[in-house]
C-alpha cells in the first residue's frame, strides 16, 4: 500500500534512467542517510549526556562495530565491482587491502629510506630519510592508497586475459601470498622496525584531531585531545556513501555494461565490440581502489597500528568473498548487507555464546567461543547458499515485492 | 660471474656440490609428493561433481586428527585406521545428505563457497573434539635416514613416494577396472547422460567423498607423521592448488606431475634464492610459479582443453 509505484510516471528520458524508480526508495535512502549521519552521532551522544549510556559503550560501539562495518562495506564493493559485476573470482582481497594500508603507512611518514654508514668509530648507523614531506591529511592518504593499490591490482590482473574461473582464483592467490610475505620481509614497507609493526602518526583534518594525541595550552594548562570516535565515524561514512554512490553510477553507466557483458560472456562480448583487456584490467584497477581504501582506512581509523601479515591473511579475503555472496552478486545494496551481516554475525556469536553457556550452566572459554563461532558461522553460510544462494540482495528484492501488495493483497 | 648471475643461476648453482644438489632435488620431489596426495582428493571432486573442494585440506586436517586422537586413546594402529576410515565414510553420507544434494544445480562459485564453509565447521569440529594442541603421529613409520652414495635420504620421505604410487595405482585399476569406477567416468563425462543410463548420483558422489576422505587420511597419515598433528596443516593443504592449476583441475596424472614439478621448483628456489631475500619464499613461490605457468597453458598441463564457442 504504502510503497507502490502507482501515479509515479516517468516523464523524461532522464527520470526513466534515474538511480530511484521510486519515490520511496528515495526518500528511504535519504532517511537511511540522516539516520546515520545524524541520529546516530547524535542520540549516541545524548544518551551519554543523559546517563542511558556509559561513554565507553558509545566508543565501543563506534570503534569496534561501526568502524568495521564501514571498512568491511568499502572492500565488499570493491571486490563486488570485480566479482560481482565483471565475474572474476579473486581471493587476494586483504592482500590489495594490505597494499592499501602500508601505502597510506608510508605516505603519513613521507616514504621513509634507510641509509646506513660507518662512523668514526666505525659502528654502522642508520638514518631514516624521507622522500617526500609526510601527508597529514587522512582523506588525502586514503586516496593515494586507493591509486597505488589500483596499479598493482592491475599487475596482477594481467593474467586474468589468459586464467578463467577458478583457475584464475587460485591465480590470485600468487598476489596473496607475495604480497603478505612482502608485508613481513621488505623492511622498507614498514620503516625497519623489527616487529615489521606499522603505526599510523597522528593525523588531522581540520584542524580535528583524528589519530594519535595533541597537547595544547588552554587556559594556561597543558590538555591533552584525544580523537573523538565521532570525528573517524563521519569521515569514514562519507568516504563510504560517497563511493557508493561512484559505484553505483559507475555500474550502471556505459562501463558497468561492458563489465556485464564480459561476465556473462566473454568471446560474446568481444563479438560486440568490448575490449577484454581493457575492460577486466579497468574492473581489477577499480576493484583494487576501493580495497586499497577500505585497507587504509582499516590502519589509520579502525585500527591505528597493526602486522601486515597478520592482519590480512587469507581469511580476511575469503571473509569479503562471504560478504559479496551473502550479500548477492552484482548488487551494490548487498554488498551493504553482506558486509553488515559476516561483521555482526561473529560479534553477536561472541557476546551470546557464553550467555547461553551460562544459562545452561556450561562453562564457556575463551577457546571454546572461538570454536563454536568458526561452526556456526560455517553452517550459517552453507545453510544460507541452500536456502538463498542469490543473497540478501535477492531477499530484499522479495521483500520489497510483498511489500507493494502489502497489507491489502488485491 | 657478475653477482647479478650468481643471483640468477642461484638454484642451479647449489649443485656445485652434486651430493647437496641431489638432497634438494629428492626432498623437494618428495614433499611435492605430499602435495600430490592433498591433490588427488580435490581432483576426484573436481571430476565427479563439478565442485571445486576448498574444504580437502580440513580434510586432510581431520582424518589426521581423528586418527591422531584415537591412537592418543589407546586404541590399537590397525582397529584406529579402520575407525578413521568409516568416520571418512559416514562424513561423505553426512555432506551429501544435508550439503550437496540440496546444492544441485547450483552455480560452480556457490558450491565452491559452501566448501569454504564447510572447512570452516570442519576445522573447529575437529579441534573442539580432539583439542587444538600439537599431536604426535606415529603409525610405525621407520625415522632416520639412510645415504647411499653420501646422500641422505628420509626413510618417512621415501615411504610417503611409495604410498603415493601404491594410492594412484590403487585408484588407475578402481577408476578403469570396476563397474563403480566407470559409473564415476561417466558422471564426470555428463551428469545428465549419467543419470539417463540408470547412475544413481548420489551413490556416486557419497562414493567419491568417502574416497577423497580416504585420500585425505593416508595424506593426513604422512604430513602427520613429518610435522605432527596441527592446524597449520590445513594450510600447508592449500599448497595443492597451485598443484592442480599446473596439473589441471580434471586429471589424476596431472595431480601427481605438478606436484613433482610444484615441490622440486620451491626447493630449489628456496635454497637457492631464499638467502638473497630473506627466506620463506617457499610461502609464495609455488603460487607464483603457477600463474606464470598458467598464463602460457591456461588449462594446465593435463587439463581439457578449454574450447569456446559463443
Amino acid at each position: 500500500m504504502f510503497y507502490r509505484e502507482a501515479g509515479q510516471f516517468y516523464t523524461s528520458y532522464a527520470k526513466d534512467q534515474g538511480i530511484f524508480q521510486l519515490r520511496q526508495d528515495k526518500y528511504g535512502l535519504w532517511g537511511i542517510l540522516f539516520i546515520a549521519f545524524i541520529v546516530v552521532p547524535v542520540g549516541l551522544y545524548l544518551m551519554v549526556q543523559g546517563g542511558l549510556m556509559a561513554a565507553s559503550t558509545k566508543d565501543y560501539l563506534y570503534n569496534s562495530i561501526f568502524l568495521l562495518l564501514l571498512v568491511n562495506s568499502m572492500a565488499a564493493l570493491g571486490l563486488n565491482i570485480l566479482t560481482g559485476y565483471c565475474g572474476q573470482i579473486s581471493l587476494g582481497t586483504a592482500a590489495f587491502m594490505g597494499v592499501g594500508a602500508f601505502t597510506a603507512f608510508k605516505f603519513s611518514t613521507g616514504l621513509n629510506y634507510r641509509i646506513q654508514h660507518e662512523d668514526d668509530a666505525g659502528e654502522l648507523v642508520s638514518q631514516l630519510v624521507p622522500l617526500l614531506p609526510a601527508i597529514d591529511n587522512p582523506i588525502l592518504l586514503v586516496l593515494i592508497a586507493g591509486a597505488v593499490t589500483a596499479v598493482v591490482g592491475v599487475i596482477f590482473g594481467l593474467p586474468s586475459l589468459r586464467i578463467k574461473g577458478f583457475y584464475l582464483a587460485v591465480a590470485t592467490l600468487a598476489a596473496q601470498f607475495f604480497l603478505v610475505w612482502c608485508f613481513s620481509r621488505v623492511e622498507w614497507l614498514y620503516d625497519y622496525v623489527s616487529s615489521s609493526t606499522i603505526q599510523i602518526p597522528p593525523l588531522k583534518l581540520f584542524g580535528l584531531v583524528v589519530t594519535g594525541s595533541e597537547t595544547v595550552m588552554r587556559d594556561g594548562q597543558q590538555v591533552t585531545i584525544y580523537p573523538a570516535a565521532e570525528t573517524k565515524y563521519l569521515i569514514c561514512l562519507s568516504l563510504v556513501v560517497f563511493f557508493a554512490f561512484v559505484a553505483k553510477n559507475l555500474v550502471r553507466g556505459r562501463i558497468g555494461r561492458a563489465w556485464m557483458a564480459i561476465r556473462d560472456m566473454d568471446i560474446a562480448a568481444q563479438l560486440i565490440g568490448i575490449r577484454p583487456l581493457a575492460t577486466k584490467l579497468l574492473a581489477f584497477a577499480v576493484s583494487s581502489f576501493f580495497c586499497g581504501m577500505a585497507g587504509a582506512m582499516s590502519l589509520i581509523f579502525y585500527l591505528g597500528a597493526l602486522e601486515g601479515a597478520e592482519a590480512f591473511n587469507i581469511n580476511e579475503s575469503f571473509s569479503v568473498l562471504f560478504m559479496v555472496i551473502i550479500g548477492g552478486l552484482g548488487s551494490i545494496t548487498g554488498s551493504f548487507l553482506g558486509a553488515a551481516f559476516i561483521t555482526l554475525i561473529p560479534i553477536f556469536l561472541v557476546v551470546v555464546l557464553p550467555w547461553l553457556g551460562g544459562q545452561f550452566g556450561i562453562p564457556v572459554d575463551a577457546a571454546m567461543v572461538e570454536h563454536i563461532q568458526f561452526m556456526v558461522f560455517g553452517s550459517l553460510i552453507i545453510i544460507f547458499l541452500i536456502m538463498e544462494p542469490l543473497g540478501l540482495a535477492r531477499l530484499w528484492q522479495i521483500g520489497k515485492e510483498r511489500l507493494r501488495q502489502w497489507p491489502f493483497p488485491y | 660471474m657478475g653477482e647479478f648471475w650468481e643471483f640468477v643461476l642461484a638454484p642451479v648453482l647449489i649443485f656445485e656440490s652434486w651430493q647437496f644438489g641431489m638432497e634438494v632435488v629428492i626432498s623437494g620431489l618428495l614433499a611435492g609428493v605430499m602435495y600430490s596426495l592433498v591433490a588427488l582428493g580435490f581432483v576426484l571432486i573436481y571430476k565427479a561433481s563439478g565442485m571445486f573442494n576448498f574444504a580437502q585440506g580440513v580434510l586432510v586436517l581431520f582424518a589426521a586428527l581423528n586418527l591422531a586422537g584415537f591412537i592418543g586413546l589407546g586404541i590399537p594402529i590397525p582397529l584406529a585406521i579402520l575407525l578413521t576410515i568409516g568416520i571418512m565414510i559416514l562424513f561423505a553420507v553426512v555432506v551429501e545428505y544435508l550439503i550437496l544434494r540440496h546444492l544441485v544445480n547450483q552455480e560452480q562459485i556457490i558450491l565452491f563457497m559452501a566448501t569454504i564453509g564447510l572447512a570452516f565447521f570442519l576445522s573447529a569440529f575437529g579441534e573442539t573434539i580432539w583439542g587444538s594442541d600439537v599431536k604426535k603421529l606415529d603409525i610405525g613409520i621407520p625415522q632416520g635416514r639412510f645415504e647411499p652414495f653420501g646422500i641422505q635420504i628420509q626413510y618417512l620421505e621415501l615411504t610417503a613416494g611409495a604410498v603415493a604410487a601404491a594410492l594412484v595405482t590403487g585408484l588407475a585399476i578402481f577408476f578403469n577396472k570396476t563397474k563403480i569406477g566407470r559409473a564415476l567416468r561417466a558422471v564426470a563425462d555428463d551428469h545428465q547422460a549419467a543419470l539417463s543410463v540408470g547412475i544413481n548420483l548420489r551413490t556416486i558422489w557419497i562414493i567419491v567423498w568417502a574416497v577423497s576422505g580416504i585420500v585425505a587420511l593416508v595424506a593426513g597419515t604422512m604430513w602427520g607423521a613429518k610435522s605432527g598433528v596441527q592446524f597449520s596443516l590445513s594450510e600447508i593443504a592449500l599448497k595443492a592448488l597451485p598443484v592442480l592449476i599446473l596439473g589441471g583441475f580434471e586429471s589424476i596424472p596431472g595431480a601427481i606431475i605438478g606436484g613433482l614439478i610444484i615441490g622440486l621448483g620451491e626447493k630449489l628456489a628456496e635454497v637457492g634464492w631464499g638467502p638473497y631475500v630473506g627466506g620463506a619464499i617457499e610461502d609464495w613461490f609455488a603460487y607464483i610459479l603457477a600463474m606464470v605457468f598458467l598464463v602460457f597453458r591456461p588449462q594446465g598441463l593435463f587439463g581439457e582443453k578449454i574450447i569456446e564457442r559463443v
